[in-house]
């Protein structure tokens, strides 16, 4: 219960946040990635504050031996820089600069009640799930191949 | 740059960091929205959590759209087209690089992870080009 207030609580901050610095705003975002033309450095106060902030608290936050409400802290555990971040995070960067959108300021952008923001979201699930799907079709398909006996 | 636009961008980033200050310090959690997506549609009772902190991005942005909002957002750039492919390629690159704007850029730099760094490094880079050619190269 006091987690799921803090996830509430987390949730209204990040959305308020959202709002406020303008990303549900796609022609800002799009004007703060186009710095070979009219460019807007609005957003750099967005991504630097808030990148500002979590380098000075979690620090202190990892510092705890585990979260107040929590048994532990779950965080990601791969390191590895390979094909698969460099390329998905390439591919997501060209679809951030067709939409003028990341998950989380689509999804806010619901708000305001237009059919825009639903088409990115629901595309968003979709591409998801697609990558999802080939990624089980390819494991499904190696467990077929006989393990070599030694 | 209006100095309005610069103290409210800031402000909104600086509510954002604290959000997620929130959640790992509370929770454990990290507050990455890519992640938040990919677990609430797997429908397990341990992911049921996202669809809370979805909710809670609903009512901030609500809040500020409908509260608190000097202007409404605009909404006349919109184009579906863009809005479909951008997004399914928003939807498979997130999930099979791990993570957004939120997970690696403002979780991931603030652990200083060296993965995230080149997570975000590439999709900045990859998002400006795109820029690039659809305002400059095609708009011509």
């Amino acid at each position: 219960m006091k987690q799921q207030l803090i996830t509430l609580i987390s949730g209204i901050f990040f959305g308020l946040g959202l709002g406020i610095s303008q990303m549900i705003d796609r022609e800002r975002v799009l004007g703060f990635l186009d710095v070979t033309g009219t460019w807007d450095p609005t957003l750099l106060f967005t991504l630097g504050g808030a990148v500002g902030v979590t380098i000075l608290t979690f620090r202190w936050v990892l510092g705890r031996s585990t979260p107040i409400f929590s048994p532990k802290f779950y965080l990601p555990t791969k390191q590895a820089i390979d094909g698969q971040l460099l390329m998905g995070s390439a591919i997501f960067g060209i679809g951030w600069g067709i939409a003028g959108y990341c998950p989380g300021p689509g999804l806010v952008a619901l708000v305001l009640g237009i059919w825009n923001p639903f088409l990115f979201v629901i595309s968003l699930i979709f591409g998801s799930l697609v990558y999802q799907w080939i990624t089980t079709q390819r494991v499904n398909c190696s467990q077929k191949v006989p393990t070599p006996k030694p | 740059m209006a100095t309005f636009y610069w103290v409210r961008a800031l402000s909104g980033g600086i509510l954002i960091g604290l959000s997620a200050t929130i959640l790992l310090l509370f929770n454990g959690r990290i507050a990455g929205v890519s992640g938040m997506v990919n677990g609430a549609i797997k429908h397990t009772p341990h992911e049921r959590w996202r669809w809370t902190f979805i909710l809670g991005l609903f009512i901030g942005g609500a809040l500020y759209e409908y509260v608190l909002a000097p202007q409404p957002t605009p909404t006349s750039i919109f184009s579906p087209r863009m809005m479909i492919i951008g997004g399914f390629l928003v939807g498979f690159g997130t999930r099979m690089g791990n993570g957004c704007t939120s997970g690696h850029g403002v979780c991931g730099l603030g652990r200083l992870s060296v993965r995230s760094l080149a997570a975000v490094l590439t999709f900045i880079l990859t998002a400006i080009s795109t820029v690039l050619v659809t305002h400059q190269v095609l708009a011509k």
